[in-house]
């Protein structure tokens, strides 16, 4: 059950979307993430899964990769959902005890529900297309102006490549402690809360031992292989624009243009 | 200093201690890791060191790539000096290091941008490193998978991808310290089988440490360690005849060496030291004839 979760899993493929600068996706996600929040209204939200639609197809990545990463926020987003339905002021539609479900609660529900599974959807697809180090390397080379701040741009990158590597590896070796001391008699499931974090213990002490030695070896591992450190270091992949990341960005900015006249259009009309 | 250059790896009175602190950060015990080491390699040379865990091999390893200094004694890795820091680097591109946990030694998340760390550190021109990735990863036998992500590959096959990495670097000698202590009897025959034609092919040196016997019976040389010291060097022939003296230092021999050992301990004219199964029949024939 811990396998699911595919934030920062590359999927290999050969498409349009996978070839394009790092950077350029990077920007394509924030623009997309604030458009996600900009809009509220029916026709802005069919506007943008359309272009996601479009995107996820061009990327050959299989939806059921994508829906995947919804997985783990289920229930976030089932007690969202409840929050915003009964908590939400305004016309009231029927009662069920002393909750009022209200019209307006309803909608922001909708809106909610499908704010979070496009931000998944998106951010996901982004990391399904973009290999972790072209990610960080997009990050590192859009960054760079901060190193004149003595911000250790390269540095960060790298522990941040660093990290999505070991997701996986710490995952799968969570789930074998787990087994191991549920094996040992240990209760993961039942118990109050408190009961519950507390059982955790046993999981988590060999889990951060087991981090750190693994951290030992792996800064070891770099040495030997002459790391030592951003300077003088050259690329295999140097991020270089193509004939394609400028047909992405004339794209993206159509992209928030549609955003955006969508929003004054329907906000005008309405 | 003719001599020195001649080396791949020259080791006199090599020492290494640290010391063990308890809590309260005071010096409880002094470890001597290494005492007095003597070792020479020759470039081309296929090298096997012996011993079990905690004998001081790996602290061995860890010198001739820098990532320990020594306490006392020299060490010169192909001819350069190891106490001077200006050296480090040049040092680690010569002689690269494979270790014994795969999942810990893989930096990057694509096989091909891992391979590709190494000569990216050493500040190697864009097209050589393509040219240099795609080399090593052929000479490994992984470069099918070079677009794979690491998680899928299979042990054997991970330490494979880390031969690769250090390939990429172009080193004259290759350390693999327990490289194949981590992995099933499938992954460990690929490995080795990789590194000695690497040895073969490419006249790499090789360094290969390890407790399992049965993978030292082609080695050119082998040095036997115990408790920071070398106990026995020779040929692999020489080594495996001494079966009590190993079994002293707590150390197996060969299945086969092990066998015919048995035999001739009950009677049977057979000579010492034989280290594979062939050797084995073919003295048994002799002893049937005569």
């Amino acid at each position: 059950m811990l396998r699911d979760i595919t934030i920062g899993q590359y999927y290999p493929a050969d498409s349009k979307i996978h070839s394009l600068d790092p950077r350029v996706k990077l920007l394509a996600t924030l623009v997309y993430i604030i458009s996600l929040f900009m809009v509220d209204d029916v026709f802005s939200l069919l506007f943008i899964s359309v272009a996601l639609a479009a995107v996820i197809v061009t990327s050959k990545v299989p939806f059921t990769y994508i829906m995947r990463g919804l997985h783990s926020i289920i229930i976030l987003l089932i007690f969202a959902a409840a929050f915003n339905i009964f908590l939400t002021p305004g016309i009231p539609i029927f009662t069920i005890w002393k909750l009022n479900v209200t019209k307006e609660g309803i909608k922001s529900a909708a809106v909610m529900m499908i704010r979070m599974i496009y931000l998944i959807a998106g951010t996901s697809l982004m990391t399904l297309t973009t290999t972790p180090n072209a990610l960080t390397d997009g990050l590192e080379k859009s960054l760079s102006p901060l190193n004149k701040i003595n911000v250790p741009v390269h540095e960060i990158a790298m522990m941040m490549s660093i990290a999505l590597r070991f997701i996986p590896i710490l995952i799968e070796e969570t789930d074998k402690i787990m087994k191991a001391q549920m094996a040992r008699g240990a209760d993961f499931e039942s118990g109050s809360i408190i009961k519950k974090a507390k059982n955790m213990v046993p999981l988590l002490v060999p889990l951060f031992v087991s981090a750190f030695r693994r951290a030992n070896d792996l800064a070891m591992a770099m040495e030997a292989r002459c790391y030592h450190g951003g300077e003088g270091r050259t690329k295999m992949k140097p991020l270089k624009y193509q004939k394609g990341d400028a047909v992405a960005y004339v794209l993206l900015a159509a992209y928030l243009a549609g955003v955006i006249i969508i929003k004054i259009v329907t906000n005008s009309i309405l | 200093m003719k001599s020195i250059k001649q080396m791949m790896i020259e080791a006199r009175g090599l020492s290494h201690e640290y010391f063990r602190r308890d809590d309260d950060g005071n010096v409880t015990e002094i470890v001597n890791a290494l005492s007095g080491v003597d070792i020479n390699v020759k470039p081309g040379q296929f090298i096997a060191i012996l011993g079990h865990n905690g004998c001081g091999k790996s602290t061995l390893a860890k010198h001739i790539n820098v990532l320990l200094t020594p306490s006392d004694g020299t060490l010169y890795v192909s001819g350069m000096d190891v106490k001077d820091e200006d050296n480090t680097i040049d040092i680690r591109r010569n002689a690269g290091m494979v270790f014994q946990n795969p999942d810990n030694q893989i930096i990057a998340s694509i096989v091909e941008e891992d391979v590709a760390f190494g000569p990216e550190n050493i500040g190697v021109e864009t097209d050589e490193i393509w040219k240099r990735v795609e080399k090593s990863l052929k000479s490994v036998g992984m470069l099918e998978y070079r677009d794979h992500s690491p998680n899928r590959l299979s042990g054997g096959q991970k330490q494979r991808v880390a031969i690769a990495g250090v390939m990429a670097m172009q080193p004259k000698c290759i350390i693999l310290d327990e490289a194949t202590a981590m992995l099933d009897p499938v992954g460990r025959k690929e490995v080795l089988s990789a590194v000695k034609e690497l040895n073969r092919e490419k006249h790499v040196t090789i360094l290969w440490i390890t407790h399992y016997m049965e993978e030292v019976t082609e080695a050119d040389y082998i040095y036997v360690m115990d408790k920071g010291k070398i106990i026995m060097e020779g040929s692999p022939k020489g080594v495996f005849s001494q079966v009590e003296l190993l079994r002293e230092h707590r150390l197996s021999v060969p299945q086969i060496t092990e066998l015919a050992f048995e035999l001739k301990e009950e009677g049977l004219p057979l000579p010492d030291g034989i280290l594979t199964r062939e050797e084995l029949i073919e003295e048994l024939n002799k002893c049937r004839l005569s």
